[in-house]
């Protein structure tokens, strides 16, 4: 540790990890909301802005950007100062631009969802004007990034940082490529993209995979890396390993977005360099895996006493799973049967729940404590309970979405005896009812620990018990020496 | 290798430099060829710009999410040949900005709905889905059918479409207004609007103002049916 206190901006990783917590809430309500409309369609009201059309984008973008994102941009602040050793960059006013920019866009877009304003994009749905202002912010976002980097004491970057400038860049890469579109009018929230049928599908792919594969992964595996051997104690398993798979992994992820168009009109040519990048993908995958699973050699026994950490390692396992998963997946005779079908539903969750954000609370169950000063956690019993309950939610999810989306694809072609297809295609949608009853069950599970663990936060922060011996006040005290 | 990574992550340029460098290859390689590659969007007959009342269907088709749930990509594989007719070609969506070949059957492939069901039927199911289809699942959209079409900005939403390359013409964008009321009037006398749009699907309108379920409603009934896969021109497609 250092021998002379740096006065780090704690204050915007703070801000940011108690929106990640918020929308987390939001993000995971209106997925069980989302549920339950599938499972009871009534529930949608019939009103336009309750509708599952305009709300599924809100769950999708309050999960991957809002909670997603406010995580990432916490934590990336969090330890690029720490491992740079050097204040952020840029000051406090332009950290706090960037924190209430984006919660600014966060709530622009869902309004604007609900209100019937979208560009028709999976994952790119906010119109043009919100798309501009995104790239405000995430311009700003990489110069404070890089120039903390540039600050820093210590001769190397560390490797968490490489994958939080990878994501960082290629998602600016992303986001613009994608977003080209010409506005009817300048006072109109209403584009068409620049792009039509094929080419504009397999740059929506491109976009949209990679929004997987950078936001998704490179950032979260740049959580992993800081966060795993400081709950653990121990370096990072091999050095040699980040190396191969941090350049494998960010060279071959762009190339897997066409295995989302397998079939289809795109050129074959194109399907099949999707398809074979994303078995080779497997390997890098497997290689972070590894890397934070295997940091915990010696120091296993913290399972045992530290549940926050029992969250990032089972989320490095998700991360191993749905990384075969997809790559399995992504094989065009295994996508003919999966692809429409709810096993894409349940592998995304697999990353998504299991992954995502198990990684964020393990960091997060660090972090407070961390942040706010506190000798420890107000109870890990009730990190204990959230892990089985969200761990049980998710068995719940993607169990049930496994069986639904291969009955689905086996009904879709299933012939009989006359040589006629057997089913109508209402027939699939009746007999996944059961399933949706018990994804709604797993949704429901998991909030309800998300509940759990907010309220162990909130107590880790107010209750005095947890305060650090010897310092009322402490805070203070800290921050100014 | 390993020592010489160390300059890398000594230098974060170089860093940010190699890793632009490393991610750009994939996608130029897939994205740029489907621009120059001359086969990758076929030369068949029929297809044509979408008529001021699809195109305005297919915004309030975007609005809702439909796409959310329903895919407009026949695959090509057996059964989605003989569920929803022939596999669907790239040059069937080359005007939509953006493409809607979706991700998700929560309901149907919607690639050839048009023609598949009456005017009437797409009527009725909008209101109340399971009123015609009683396992269904889609919400209600009644009230599409209250919602007067906007049609203020009409034409400079074609133009729009115009300037990213739909071929809309001088023609077509003047008489954009006419075009979208004829085919939402059955008594309208649309010889016009069939030679600019050949095969649009009149509905059946008959309110004081054309609807937003209208201009959907005409958005369906044109889905799949611009390319005659029997015309012997367009007889190559076929494998």
């Amino acid at each position: 540790m250092s021998d002379r206190a740096i006065a780090y901006n704690e204050d915007i990783v703070k801000k940011f990890v108690v929106a990640s917590m918020f929308w987390g809430v939001v993000a995971f309500l209106v997925g069980v909301v989302l549920a339950a409309q599938l499972t009871w369609p009534a529930l949608n009201l019939g009103l336009p802005f309750t509708n599952f059309g305009r709300l599924r984008p809100v769950h999708t973008s309050a999960a991957i950007f809002a909670f997603g994102g406010c995580a990432l941009f916490g934590t990336s602040f969090h330890i690029v100062q720490r491992t740079c050793r050097a204040r952020l960059f840029g000051g406090e006013a332009l950290a706090n631009f960037i924190f209430w920019g984006y919660q600014f866009f966060i709530v622009m877009a869902a309004l604007s969802y609900v209100m019937g304003f979208s560009q028709g994009q999976e994952y790119a749905e906010p119109e043009w004007h919100l798309d501009l202002f995104l790239t405000l912010i995430w311009v700003l976002y990489a110069v404070v990034f890089i120039g903390t980097v540039m600050l820093r004491e210590e001769p190397h970057i560390y490797v968490a940082n490489w994958f939080f400038m990878a994501f960082i860049l290629t998602v600016a890469v992303l986001h613009l490529c994608n977003n080209i579109a010409m506005p009817v009018s300048l006072y109109t929230a209403k584009s068409y993209n620049i792009a039509a049928g094929v080419q504009n599908a397999m740059i929506q792919w491109w976009y949209g995979h990679n929004a997987v594969g950078f936001f998704l992964t490179a950032g979260f595996l740049g959580m992993m890396y800081y966060f795993i051997p400081k709950a653990a104690d121990r370096p990072v398993y091999s050095y040699r390993i980040s190396i191969v798979h941090f350049w494998s992994l960010v060279f071959m992820y762009i190339w897997a977005g066409p295995h989302h168009l397998h079939w289809t009109a795109l050129p074959d040519w194109t399907q099949t360099l999707g398809m074979a990048f994303s078995i080779m993908l497997w390997m890098p995958s497997w290689g972070g895996m590894i890397n934070g699973i295997m940091t915990l050699s010696g120091a296993w026994d913290k399972l045992r006493t530290d549940p926050g950490l029992r969250f990032s390692v089972t989320a490095v396992g998700f991360y191993g799973m749905a990384t075969f998963e997809g790559p399995v997946m992504s094989i065009r005779a295994v996508n003919a049967l999966s692809h429409y079908t709810d096993w894409g539903i349940g592998h995304v969750h697999s990353g998504a729940l299991g992954w995502v954000a198990f990684i964020t609370f393990g960091a997060f169950y660090y972090l407070v404590p961390v942040l706010w000063k506190r000798e420890r956690l107000y109870s890990t019993r009730l990190v204990s309970w959230h892990y089985w309950i969200a761990t049980l939610g998710i068995v719940f999810y993607i169990a049930a979405m496994w069986v639904a989306g291969i009955m689905q694809g086996l009904m879709w072609r299933a012939y009989d005896n006359h040589g006629f297809l057997q089913y109508a295609f209402v027939e699939s949608v009746a007999a996944v009812h059961p399933y949706y009853v018990i994804r709604l069950l797993g949704g429901l599970l998991f909030l309800s620990g998300m509940l759990i663990m907010v309220y162990n936060l909130i107590q880790t922060v107010r209750d005095p018990a947890t305060a650090r011996r010897g310092e009322a006040g402490g805070d203070l005290a800290m921050a100014k020496a | 290798m390993l020592i010489r990574h160390e300059t890398i992550e000594k230098n974060s340029i170089l860093l940010l430099v190699l890793t632009l460098l490393t991610i750009s290859v994939g996608g130029l390689v897939e994205v740029v060829p489907l621009f120059t590659i001359e086969t990758t969007v076929e030369h068949v007959r029929g297809v044509r710009p979408y008529s001021p009342l699809e195109s305005r269907g297919r915004d309030i088709y975007i609005r809702e999410g439909c796409y959310t749930c329903h895919s407009q990509q026949v695959r090509a594989l057996r059964d989605e040949v003989e569920r929803y007719g022939h596999y669907s070609i790239a040059a069937e969506s080359m005007y939509d900005h953006p493409f809607q070949w979706g991700s998700k059957r929560i309901g149907p492939d919607l690639a050839r709905v048009g023609g598949k069901y009456s005017n009437d039927w797409h009527i009725a199911h909008m209101a109340d889905p399971r009123s015609v289809v009683p396992e269904s699942l889609m919400p209600r959209y009644a009230f599409l059918a209250a919602n007067r079409l906007d049609t203020g900005d009409l034409t400079a939403r074609l133009k729009a479409q115009k300037a990213v390359g739909v071929p809309y013409t001088d023609e077509q964008l003047a008489a954009a207004a006419a075009d979208l009321r004829t085919q939402a009037d059955p008594a309208a006398d649309n010889t016009a609007l069939l030679k600019r749009y050949p095969k649009a699907v009149t509905v059946p309108g008959g309110g004081p103002f054309v609807t937003e379920l209208d201009a959907l409603v005409a958005y369906l009934q044109v889905l799949g049916t611009m390319v005659d896969f029997a015309d012997p021109a367009n007889e190559n497609l076929r494998q």
